[in-house]
């Protein structure tokens, strides 16, 4: 994995979070829609926190597609769950909100889950015969056998994220 | 009754989102790494292929499903059941189906981290 690639998976979880939040903020603006009144769905997509929402998950789109193109669906999503915990952080930080012990257990959840899959490989390769590959056998043998050279790069950051998975794993 | 409705609106929108990852990542794997093909022809090309991509069409489709099918379910149960429960057992289902239909080697440490963030998403939304 690139540098490049480390970006787009943040591209990913960023425009993620940040169209979600930008689109519940203008549709709470927005009021209620009722399903008698469709049209005004189309009110509401007048709204700049709506459009700015929806540019930003057409982001969100474009990045998870590149993301898709050369990682494994199984690798993308928990990588990607970061966007959960950040909103949590914005709730907590920029608007102040209570986040309560149930709410951080859940933020060290995902944050171990993270950690677990970025530390395997981000591609399943079927060079081996599929039908023994499938099994669940050992991962530290499967992700070095599996993982593409290392450039130094992804060798430093992978070497961060160790570090970083160690507290984490022990919390969760 | 309407915890019923809840909950098979909740499975499908599971179902359909999982069903539009699935196809997508397809999809994706079909057309190659975006970058190398974007460098040997173009953006457009990139942009050509996965638009003509049936997988890509269908997937597509399926996500709007899953959209309007949480519609759905929002106007029957409380958002706080409604999205972390979809949001967390997509993640399982997703899993299941990633191993199934798309071959991915789900090893040991992808089931913990499809089951953690599983969890942590459904403590988090709720």
């Amino acid at each position: 994995m690139s540098f490049r690639k480390y970006l787009v998976l943040a591209g990913v979880t960023v425009f993620a979070a940040a169209g979600d939040s930008m689109l519940a903020h203008g549709m709470k603006q927005a009021g209620n829609i009722s399903v008698h009144h469709l049209q005004s769905v189309l009110l509401a997509v007048l709204n700049p926190w709506v459009v700015v929402g929806i540019l930003l998950l057409l982001g969100f789109f474009a990045t998870y597609m590149h993301a898709l193109s050369w990682a494994d669906l199984t690798y993308v999503l928990p990588a990607t769950s970061l966007g959960y915990v950040l909103l949590a952080l914005v709730a907590k930080f920029a608007l102040h909100e209570q986040v309560s012990p149930l709410r951080w257990l859940g933020i060290a959840l995902i944050s171990g889950g993270v950690g677990f899959v970025a530390g395997g490989p981000s591609l399943t390769t079927h060079s081996r015969a599929e039908s023994a590959s499938d099994e669940d056998k050992d991962h530290a043998v499967v992700g070095a056998a599996n993982a593409p050279p290392f450039d130094s790069a992804q060798s430093r950051l992978l070497a961060k994220d160790a570090r970083n998975r160690a507290p984490t794993g022990v919390r969760s | 009754m309407k915890a019923v409705y809840t909950w098979s609106a909740i499975f499908a929108i599971v179902f359909a989102s999982v069903v539009g990852d699935v196809l997508l990542a397809r999809a994706m794997r079909q057309v190659g790494d975006v970058s190398t093909l974007r460098r040997s022809s173009g953006l457009w090309t990139v942009i050509a292929r996965v638009l003509s991509n049936q997988n890509f069409v269908v997937g597509v489709m399926a996500m709007a499903m899953a959209f309007f099918s949480l519609l759905f379910a929002l106007s029957w149960g409380d958002v706080s059941l409604v999205a972390p429960a979809a949001a967390s057992l997509t993640f399982i289902g997703n899993a299941f189906a990633a191993k199934i239909f798309l071959h991915e080697r789900v090893d040991r440490r992808r089931w913990i981290a499809a089951v953690l963030v599983a969890g942590g998403v459904a403590l988090l939304a709720g």
